[in-house]
């Protein structure tokens, strides 16, 4: 091995950066693109289900029938704001969405309650997003129960039968870790993740591939200047980037979202610098394979898509078939999203989370090895 | 005296492409070697051969006494390079592209800073040392990468093509320099398609199907196959040496040779 010449490294390095800087698109790049996304993301990827506009239609008008339709707006699910008189209007408002269920009250409502009978009430569920289906379904469902248990027992006091109003069995759950379950907490985390792989396996792989297009490499391969010191001078400068946007995702993360991490920020400061060893080594990847900037975008952009499927960024990964799973295991950003979930929610630390590090190391040591090999056959 | 320049016997294959066939030849200091010949003839793979960047598959070369096989870094550290694309960053000063070689050649602080203004005085960039690269006629930049390869006081100049598609003007200047450059010692190798530069070579080599078909002063050239200039030797070499190539019809039914 011939020495290492710090003179040529510095060189590059100095070259890398007056390129960066001179080069406004990747600039912009750099800053502009991890907020964008942060903002574009963070406010899409929304699967809170909350307020959603309701239609009622009230035959029974009396003080019980109103003081239901409190309750359900009272579990935030639902806005019982529009009021309609029979079945077609009903039929409008779901068939055109502008809203998203639809609550009958029946005119005996009020007279089955008062007089110890069984009350009927139907509600209609726009099920083509399953999510709020599904969210609206359990809301109204635990609204009922709860109705009927307290109904139950107003009877049982009033007919002298029992004293209190105890329930048999009563179930207690408490959510961990994200109380609120807002989805903006188990989304921006995962963003740090996702933008610093897209962005900068983009950018390093455009400062290598731009090298072969203007065609200087074809004038450096004739220098003495050694493919390591070539490699870490082009890939330096990024890794700088790459904290820039780390610092600006997390920036607004916390102080804008208000998603603030649990657990040690360091460790998560540390750890990402692993991830983007592996993301730079991807650039890299791409960079070997690619022939132009325009192939080396499309390439960044065929990952984007089992970035986001497979990693479990949106989808729990438990639920998929094996395969997909397996495929999902071969994604770096898979084991970066644990650890950065685990920080930003749990706040545990490397003794639970070794195992994705360990992972993750075995990756960039792996990628670096097989890019740094191609980079040095183009070299040749 | 040892030679600058010693090819003996070089093959290069590409798969069952053979690019370049035995080519032997020999090139004392500070002497200028033009090489000739059609486009895809093998002119650029021997030139990386002796670069050092491309390995043989057969033969052997040293370049200022280095073999090319096993010491290509050491050939690296003392040649100059300039190819037929321009080799200067666009987005960089003139400036900016010296400092960048001269790293690259692991010049450093004061001995550095002489060599750039050795260089820029020489060619004469003086005012543009500044100017974005990008900005720069097509003239400039051939001098500008003239400039970058020869800081490092470079024993051989390895020229590939370096005048196409320049102005005569800025021509002229370039030849000039390279033999001020040859006069001081400097070993020059260039490939070119244009008669009037390969004239005033020291050694003409015309390279054609991956052989060297001929060797000698431009003076020995014309005086063996009895032409009056180095055009019609040119046309005589490809129609002689391959009559049955298709390219060849086109000159002769243009009803010259």
């Amino acid at each position: 091995m011939r020495r290492f010449s710090w003179v040529r490294f510095v060189a590059v390095l100095k070259k890398e950066f007056l390129h960066i800087f001179r080069d406004r698109a990747s600039l912009i790049m750099a800053i502009a693109m991890p907020i964008g996304m942060l903002l574009l993301f963070g406010y899409a990827v929304n699967t809170d289900v909350e307020h959603l506009s309701t239609v009622v239609w009230d035959q029974s008008q009396t003080a019980d029938s109103r003081d239901f339709i409190t309750s359900l707006r009272n579990t935030q699910y639902l806005d019982p704001d529009n009021f309609v008189q029979g079945y077609k209007e009903i039929e409008g408002y779901l068939d055109s969405g502008k809203a998203r269920a639809a609550v009958i009250i029946p005119p005996d409502f009020g007279k089955s309650i008062q007089g110890q009978k069984q009350a009927n009430v139907q509600v209609l569920i726009d099920g083509s997003d399953p999510t709020v289906a599904r969210a609206v379904k359990s809301a109204v469902q635990t609204l009922g129960l709860d109705k009927s248990l307290q109904l139950q027992s107003q009877r049982l006091v009033a007919m002298g039968t029992a004293s209190g109003t105890n329930m048999a069995l009563n179930i207690e759950t408490r959510v961990w870790y994200n109380p609120d379950m807002k989805s903006k907490n188990f989304n921006i985390p995962a963003l740090i993740g996702l933008i610093l792989q897209n962005v900068i396996a983009m950018l390093t792989s455009f400062s290598i591939v731009r090298e072969k297009e203007r065609g200087t490499m074809e004038q450096l391969v004739v220098t003495p200047i050694r493919s390591l010191e070539l490699l870490m001078g082009k890939l330096l400068p990024y890794v700088f980037i790459g904290f820039v946007s780390l610092s600006l995702i997390l920036a607004v993360g916390i102080f804008w979202f208000g998603v603030v991490p649990l657990g040690s920020v360091s460790l998560l400061v540390f750890l990402a610098t692993i991830f983007l060893v592996n993301v730079l080594a991807i650039g890299l990847l791409i960079s070997s394979v690619a022939k132009s900037q325009l192939q080396a975008m499309q390439m960044t952009f065929i990952l984007i898509l089992p970035s986001i499927l497979l990693s479990g960024y949106i989808f729990p990964r438990e639920t998929m078939p094996k395969l997909l799973q397996l495929i999902g295991g071969l994604l770096p950003l898979t084991y970066f999203l644990d650890i950065v979930r685990g920080i930003f929610l749990k706040g545990v630390g490397l003794q639970y989370l070794w195992q994705d590090t360990l992972a993750l190391c075995a990756f960039a040591f792996i990628f670096l090895a097989v890019s740094a090999k191609k980079f040095k056959k183009t070299l040749d | 005296m040892k030679l600058a320049i010693d090819c003996q016997g070089l093959v290069k294959r590409f798969g069952t492409y053979t690019a370049v066939q035995a080519v032997t030849f020999q090139i004392p200091p500070g002497k200028i070697m033009g090489f000739v010949g059609p486009n895809g003839a093998g002119k650029t793979t021997i030139i990386r051969m002796l670069c050092g960047v491309s390995v043989p598959t057969e033969g052997q070369a040293t370049v200022l006494g280095f073999d090319v096989l096993t010491e290509p870094e050491e050939i690296k550290q003392r040649i100059g390079y300039m190819s037929q694309k321009f080799s200067l960053y666009d987005d960089l000063s003139v400036k900016e592209n010296l400092d960048f070689y001269a790293g690259v050649y692991s010049l450093r602080g004061k001995y550095a800073r002489s060599a750039k203004t050795q260089v820029i005085e020489r060619i004469g960039l003086g005012e543009r040392t500044s100017q974005m690269v990008s900005s720069l006629s097509g003239g400039w930049k051939q001098r500008v990468a003239l400039a970058c390869a020869l800081l490092h006081n470079p024993q051989l100049l390895i020229l590939d093509e370096p005048t196409a598609g320049v102005d005569p003007v800025s021509r002229r200047v370039f030849w000039d320099l390279i033999h001020q450059l040859a006069k001081e010692g400097v070993t020059v190798l260039v490939s070119t398609h244009y008669m009037d530069e390969a004239e005033t070579c020291d050694f003409l080599g015309f390279v054609f199907h991956g052989q060297l078909i001929a060797f000698g002063s431009p003076q020995e050239m014309k005086k063996r196959e009895a032409k009056d200039n180095l055009d019609d030797l040119f046309i005589y070499f490809v129609e002689h040496e391959a009559s049955d190539d298709p390219r060849n019809l086109i000159i002769k039914k243009g009803g010259r040779g």
